[in-house]
């Protein structure tokens, strides 16, 4: 098993509001799941429970055999060097060139001399460049990653978290910030990652009909709740209502 | 009937009270103007009985005695040296102050709010008083001065370099901590990359500032251009002063020139 939840909550506002609220979920090693729901269902708040960011609060949440709970500051590094994560907003620094941008994903694995002078070992730079051709960037690795335009800036973050050799690809609304051709090559990428490489994927996303296309499990979240979980094909019309369904103190919160 | 009443003029308005207030501030400022102008003995009169003296002195100063060049520019190469040390030790004592003011990297409240407290602090004492403390521990001369410079510039510099770090885009932070990177990796890859054209256009800043102050700092006995101006000044040597002054004039404008067209092209 790659994640397993049981009885997961978080809450804000002192304990009034659900962030997440009795998540049980498993997840198994090479899966590919894309997450949906309303903004403000929970979406990001799990994604960011699995690596740490995000305290998960109470319940238990099992992630490559840690327990995350447990885990606090430099504990968590050897648990987040096995996991990608790819942000809405890319998070490269802009100023730098593609290639030192992928090479940080190396970070956690190098010495920290070869970190502070930028001396990446030279199989971590040829990792990179090979990271960089599976994502269609092939010579691309001495640009200034500011120059580029918005869905190879994408292609580059999922560069960088490849390099990591993860276990598991978390990718916040990866396709939020692009236009939809773009969206959908980003999509492919992680899918053909999670099938050539086992990588387990989990995509918060939400654009429904390329969740439908591409992922094999779908788990919709709403008020911090699992209100879904099975294939695309149990997605029914009437359960799609449910989830995305707006009352009227979501319409004014929104 | 109508007509005429449009042809009436509107009743005067009343003051208004914040015209009132207003008024009442201008009588204010102007009264504590003049207590001070009394207290600096301020008086036109005296100014303009003092314009043939002033004539005189600027006529002694004519024309200015350029033999005296060769040593003016030994002794600009020594102000502008005194400057670039002090503002090179300042950088160096000023990157660390800035990551450990800033509230970005240092999460701890107390360590942050003292560093604050020190540069803030330093930033109150003036370089003048600064040198004379220096003066009475190492002696006279340029060290003195330079310790000065470059204690007081981190002032400045440090309240700088750490606003250009509160200043960054979080996101490349968030992505490298989250790649398990450590908190040099992310200072290093993340941060640095971002505030580093800054830094380079502060410490220029920093440079054309301590330039011009390393000048007064010569008239207080630091050495450089400055010192050798007060010495032709208690000789009367008007024309040589008149040299000087030009020569500070070019330095100064020389400086402030390449400093700033340096400062466009990193930024």
């Amino acid at each position: 098993m790659s994640i397993v939840a049981k009885g997961l909550n978080k809450t804000f506002d002192g304990g009034k509001t659900y962030a997440l609220k009795g998540v049980n979920l498993e997840i198994g090693q090479g899966e590919f799941i894309a997450i949906i729901g309303l903004s403000g269902a929970g979406k990001s708040t799990f994604l960011r429970a699995i690596n740490g960011t995000n305290s998960p609060g109470t319940g238990t949440l099992n992630v490559l055999g840690q327990e995350v709970n447990l885990l606090e500051g430099r504990a968590l590094v050897p648990l987040r060097k096995q996991i990608g994560f790819i942000f809405q907003q890319f998070n490269l620094v802009k100023s730098l060139s593609v290639l030192q941008n992928v090479l940080v994903g190396r970070i956690a694995y190098s010495p920290l001399w070869r970190v502070m002078l930028g001396r990446f070992a030279p199989e971590d730079r040829a990792l990179a460049k090979r990271a960089l051709d599976s994502v269609g960037l092939e010579g691309r690795y001495h640009e200034i990653a500011r120059n580029l335009s918005g869905g190879q800036q994408q292609r580059v973050a999922i560069a960088r978290a490849l390099v990591q050799q993860p276990k598991i690809i978390l990718a916040d609304e990866p396709m939020a910030s692009l236009d939809p051709k773009l969206s959908e090559v980003v999509i492919q990428i992680l899918e053909k990652i999670n099938r050539e490489q086992n990588i387990t994927v989990i995509v918060n996303i939400h654009v429904l009909s390329l969740a439908k296309k591409y992922a094999k499990r779908m788990i919709a979240f709403r008020r911090g709740e699992v209100v879904f979980d099975g294939t695309p094909a149990e997605l029914t019309e009437a359960k799609i209502d449910e989830i995305y369904h707006m009352d009227n103190k979501m319409m004014e919160e929104a | 009937m109508s007509e005429k009443k449009a042809l009436a003029l509107p009743p005067p308005k009343p003051f208004h009270w914040t015209q009132i207030l207003a008024i009442f501030i201008l009588l204010l400022l102007g009264t504590l103007s003049y207590w001070a102008a009394i207290a600096t003995e301020f008086s036109p009169t005296r100014l303009v009985e003092g314009w043939p003296h002033m004539k005189d002195f600027l006529s002694r100063m004519w024309p200015p005695d350029m033999t005296i060049l060769p040593k003016v520019w030994a002794e600009t190469l020594l102000t502008i040296q005194l400057a670039w040390v002090s503002t090179v030790i300042c950088a160096f004592i000023s990157v660390p102050m800035g990551f450990l003011a800033a509230r970005n990297v240092m999460k701890n409240n107390w360590i942050r709010g003292a560093v604050i407290f020190v540069l803030n602090a330093d930033r109150a004492i003036d370089a003048l008083i600064l040198a004379l403390f220096f003066v009475s521990a190492v002696g006279l001369g340029p060290f003195p001065g330079m310790l000065a410079l470059a204690i007081h510039s981190v002032g400045m510099l440090g309240k700088l370099f750490a606003d250009a770090i509160e200043a960054i885009d979080p996101g490349p932070v968030e992505a490298l901590e989250s790649a398990g990177a450590g908190k040099l990796a992310t200072i290093r890859w993340a941060i640095w990359p971002q505030v580093a054209p800054h830094f380079i256009s502060f410490f220029l800043f920093r440079f054309e500032l301590n330039v011009r102050a390393a000048v007064v700092l010569g008239l207080v006995g630091a050495g450089g251009i400055g010192f050798i101006l007060t010495q032709y000044m208690r000789l009367f040597q008007y024309q040589k002063v008149a040299t000087v002054i030009l020569v500070i004039l070019v330095l100064v404008m020389f400086v402030d020139f390449f400093s700033s067209k340096l400062r466009r092209a990193v930024l």
